[in-house]
């Protein structure tokens, strides 16, 4: 590739360095100031395949959905101006969560910058915030080098959105097309070498330990260090929890997965933090959600972090040992040298402690005695039904709680959600990109009446596409989180949190999509059946309880200990 | 406790850095008390100093955010008596006041400062030095009746012999 050149347009460019860097499909809207690309995109539809969304937001969405569960990069495009604006809540959703995503905005002619032109944004500054790194390129020259750099910083090291913006004149000029691929920054370590003596000392402390426990986040996934992390819980016998994005490194059922941490996690993992000795954090950053009060959390226990992202150690939890590098290479030799184990006596305590929670929370979502449906019923049932590759996408509140808790997750990548920022309407657009990258393997998409509504159009990308997404609507004809927060701490004053619902079978059915409702216990198994084995998109929309609560909960300002089950 | 930190940050020069750099203190709620950049001992390297009042656990975390920006290649924090530190301000004031009587002579003679360019209307007086001394002759000047003043911030090397050749050597092994 290198050395031959051919004279082609900078938008020309664009679209070959894409297909350079292996991009088989991109997320997009067009528009004015990117124009010249999609004109481009005409002549690659065999390479490189565009799919119109019907929102930008929905092309950033769909982006992440695809980098979850593929681990390549998501990339979206999009004009000026509002498309621009638009992709701001995905890039921020893929910067807090370390989702690799590359951005391509059109930008108004150059020599217009500055002077308030038709759709005319400042896309780096607004981007600036919440990209791993932005560029502007006016020179048609420039684009194949930025592109090359945006891919590598993306991809590399602790992962995240990247945006490029190209002027409307570099993308008509002339350009020597030769595409080098980036490897080096000089400016930039994408990951700290492994030190061989903190594995050693974190290995002496983990073999003295009584208690160890083990947090693990995202960053066991974005490392691919699948065997890896199963050796090493396996050798050392250590229970583990996850955070909400680190579900899905393990199986739900693995004997030493104890469960979910967090606010709306599960009793025992929450509560044992504060009784273990050493505490063995895994590509995960501490977040407030995880920790509670942090001036009640883990106090007692020595704390390893094994991190590839040298400004999260000490951020909120002061480390006894920082292993720093990429956990796939520090968790094979972390394995080396410890000594086999079990804990018997402390994996006893996890279980008592699921045992109690089962009796009280599980019970209750499980198989309640009322006639209203309850989320976590549903959940059991289509997890109870799913195959064991099935890709579940949740958006965000209890339905998003109750899924991550109650669905048995049984394989590699396949839990989707909105994590750190917690963005409503995330669900729709992320399934639909999922789906495009693991086309042979089943999506659902579970989503609350409220977040479903946040992107609601991106049915009409569903429908264009023909792709074939399982759609569950837990519909409680309320904000219900936010409910339950008026509930417990605002004296039921429900604030604009009642959702007079649209008839989204009607809806679905606009678009062509099949669809059904729910609304007595007695119809549910049949029709989760006919859901799950439909062939093409489905949605489903089930009843369940108006002021049902999710709990356990952690309340906010509250410590890990003082975990509340009702 | 509070004290007195100076940043040196080392940078590519690129468009918008200075931007991404600030970011980070303004998302903390951290006040820049004052910034210089200019290009470093190394060619195309530049060098940010910036003075922040904070403790010693945020400055920690800011350097670490700053180092983590793709296109910083280093980053440090010092306390006031680990580096040695100036800053230069210039005063204008009117001709004529400093033409009467031996007055001028006494204060520029007391403050070691010096006369830049002497106009029919206005003459510049230029003093290098720590806050304080700058603002001590800013003072003495101000009865004879101040046009104009500027004072920059503070540019600082440190006093720790470790060269930042070393560090870019170790950076390049890191990336090995």
């Amino acid at each position: 590739m290198t050395n031959k050149t051919t004279k082609i347009s900078g938008s020309e460019a664009v679209v070959k360095s894409l297909i350079a860097e292996s991009v088989s499909t991109v997320f997009g809207y067009p528009g004015g100031a990117i124009m010249p690309v999609y004109d481009a995109l005409y002549d690659y539809q065999e390479k490189l395949k565009h799919i119109l969304v019907r929102h930008e937001q929905g092309a950033t969405h769909a982006a992440q959905g695809y980098a979850r569960v593929s681990g390549k990069v998501g990339v979206c495009i999009a004009t000026s101006g509002p498309g621009a604006t638009n992709l701001i809540t995905g890039i921020a959703d893929a910067q807090i969560d370390s989702t690799p995503m590359v951005c391509i905005t059109g930008q108004v002619n150059s020599h217009l910058l500055g002077t308030d032109a038709f759709q005319e944004t400042d896309v780096v500054g607004i981007s600036m915030p919440v990209t791993k790194w932005n560029v502007q390129v006016t020179k048609a020259e420039d684009i194949a080098p930025a592109i090359a750099k945006a891919f590598y910083i993306a991809k590399s090291g602790r992962p995240g959105p990247v945006l490029v913006d190209i002027t409307k004149d570099a993308q008509f000029g002339e350009v020597d097309f030769n595409y080098v691929k980036c490897t080096l920054i000089s400016s930039y370590v994408p990951a700290p070498k492994v030190d061989v003596k903190k594995i050693i000392e974190a290995a002496d402390l983990i073999n003295t330990a009584k208690r160890p426990y083990i947090l693990f986040g995202q960053g066991v996934l974005l490392a691919e260090a699948k065997k890896e992390f199963k050796a090493f819980i396996e050798k050392s016998g250590i229970p583990a929890a996850w955070t909400i994005m680190g579900l899905s490194a393990l199986e739900t059922d693995h004997p030493l997965n104890v469960g979910m941490l967090g606010m709306h996690g599960n009793y025992g993992p929450n509560l044992l933090t504060n009784e273990c000795d050493v505490l063995i954090a895994i590509g995960m950053r501490f977040d407030d959600r995880v920790t509670g009060d942090l001036s009640g959390y883990a106090k007692q226990a020595k704390v390893i972090h094994l991190e590839i992202d040298p400004a999260e150690i000490n951020k909120n939890v002061q480390t006894e040992i920082a292993v720093l590098g990429n956990c796939k290479e520090s968790l094979q030799l972390l394995t080396e040298v410890v000594s086999p184990s079990t804990h018997p006596e402390w994996l006893a305590k996890f279980n008592a402690c699921k045992q109690k929670e089962l009796e009280t929370v599980g019970e209750n979502e499980l198989t309640p005695s009322t006639d209203v449906m309850s989320m976590g019923e549903v959940i059991k049932l289509v997890s109870d039904k799913s195959t064991d590759d099935t890709i579940v996408v949740t958006d965000v509140g209890q339905h998003q709680m109750v899924t991550q808790r109650f669905y048995n997750y049984k394989s590699w990548r396949t839990n989707v959600t909105s994590g750190g920022l917690g963005t409503m309407g995330f669900c729709l657009p992320a399934a639909f990109g999922a789906k495009i990258a693991k086309p042979n393997q089943q999506v659902v998409a579970v989503i609350g009446d409220g977040g479903f509504q946040m992107t609601i159009q991106e049915l009409g990308t569903i429908f264009q596409t023909k792709a074939d997404i399982k759609i569950l609507i837990l519909n409680n004809e309320f904000l219900g989180m936010v409910r339950q927060w008026q509930q417990l701490f605002f004296d039921k004053r429900y604030s604009s949190t009642e959702m007079v619902n649209p008839d989204f079978q009607t809806i679905a059915k606009g678009y062509h999509i099949e669809a059904n409702k729910v609304e007595k216990r007695e119809d549910l198994a049949n029709a989760v059946e006919l859901f799950l084995n439909h062939k093409g998109s489905y949605l489903l929309e089930v009843m369940v309880g108006k002021e049902n609560n999710v709990f356990p909960m952690v309340e906010t300002g509250a410590s890990v200990s003082e975990i509340r089950l009702s | 406790m509070e004290n007195k930190y100076t940043i040196s940050i080392f940078t590519e020069n690129n468009i918008g850095l200075l931007n991404r750099v600030s970011i980070i203190f303004t998302r903390r709620h951290l006040n820049i008390e004052s910034i210089t950049a200019s290009e470093s001992e190394v060619k195309n390297i530049h060098r940010y100093t910036i003075i922040l009042n904070c403790t010693e656990e945020q400055v920690i975390k800011v350097v670490a955010q700053i180092e983590k920006l793709v296109e910083v290649l280093k980053a440090f924090y010092h306390l006031d008596d680990e580096t040695v530190y100036q800053e230069i301000a210039l005063y204008k004031v009117p001709t004529s006041a400093l033409a009467a009587g031996k007055k001028a002579e006494q204060i520029l003679r007391k403050h070691n400062a010096r006369i830049l360019t002497v106009e029919p209307e206005f003459t510049v007086i230029e003093k290098t030095g720590h806050k304080q001394e700058t603002q001590d002759l800013l003072e003495a000047l101000e009865p004879h009746g101040v046009l104009e003043f500027a004072r920059s911030g503070r540019v600082a090397v440190t006093k720790p012999m470790k060269e930042f050749k070393e560090y870019l050597y170790e950076l390049e092994q890191a990336q090995q």
